[in-house]
């Protein structure tokens, strides 16, 4: 039935777009997060995302994803967190504890305005697969009294 | 005269397997509106009604042959939606489309889904006679 698999496909978007508003809160947490080399520096962390398909599904412990539906995606993942590699931001700090020998001290790439920018799509995001489940749900409700009335 | 179920249904008991399964794709869509190369996908009731008009049939020479029907020979019924907009990251997804989509899907669902209440109803207003 595929009107189950509605809440395994927002189940899983719901799940990804957590992990994208746990990766802004750590940047933003961080932003300030200063450091004396550019290789200890915090780098911003983004998510990337990649369409599941029915067998990792099954890989990835939801027993109920069906075998029916071939072809057509069951849901998003997320593949991994990758650090970003624009470049930090050395500033002339002599008098700052953190400062190396040159008297600069690194801070991280994060950028503020681009973070509350992706926290804003994700928690869009959230909110329209809540949506789509309450919408499926009531789909399912209306199933069961078929023939009732 | 025999009560048969599949013309009184009129066709809207697979309308409402198909509405669920396109609902699936729809939320589908929507779950990967922010995966980079992902595209929209759609299936149309057209190409879901040639797919069940290609399927393959048995070859009856005597009446008392058991008909049968094959596997479909036709192309996947699923197919991709083209875009308005392409994007950076090679998403095409169009949220307000698939919303909308969404919400005709479901007003459809509960036409079809209505029409077959009613139909219930009204073979057991016929079966109880009062």
């Amino acid at each position: 039935m595929s009107l189950s698999n509605i809440f395994t496909i927002s189940g899983s978007a719901m799940s990804a777009q957590t992990v994208r508003l746990n990766t802004v809160a750590s940047n933003m947490a961080n932003v300030d997060s200063v450091a004396s080399s550019a290789d200890q520096t915090y780098r911003a962390r983004k998510p990337v995302f990649s369409q599941m398909m029915n067998d990792s599904m099954r890989e990835f412990g939801w027993s109920n994803a069906s075998m029916d539906d071939s072809g057509a995606g069951v849901g998003v993942k997320v593949d991994g967190i990758v650090e970003s590699d624009a470049p930090l931001q050395p500033r002339y700090e002599p008098d700052h504890p953190m400062a190396n020998e040159e008297g600069y001290v690194f801070y991280p790439n994060v950028n503020p305005i681009e973070e509350m920018a992706d926290m804003m799509s994700a928690s869009r995001s959230f909110q329209t697969n809540v949506e789509i489940m309450n919408s499926a749900k009531s789909m399912m409700q209306k199933m069961l009294t078929l023939g009732q009335s | 005269m025999a009560i048969s179920f599949a013309s009184a249904f009129a066709g809207h008991d697979k309308t409402l397997e198909f509405r669920s399964a396109r609902a699936a794709v729809l939320a589908n869509n929507i779950a990967n509106a922010d995966t980079p190369n992902f595209k929209s996908r759609d299936i149309s009731f057209d190409s879901m009604l040639n797919d069940a008009s290609n399927k393959l049939q048995l070859a009856g020479t005597n009446s008392k042959h058991i008909s049968g029907e094959g596997f479909s020979s036709g192309s996947d019924a699923l197919l991709y939606r083209n875009a308005n907009q392409p994007s950076l990251d090679g998403n095409n997804v169009d949220m307000q489309r698939e919303q909308a989509e969404y919400a005709q899907n479901s007003l459809q669902f509960d036409t079809s889904f209505m029409f077959l209440d009613r139909k219930i109803s009204g073979m057991k207003k016929a079966l109880t006679g009062n």
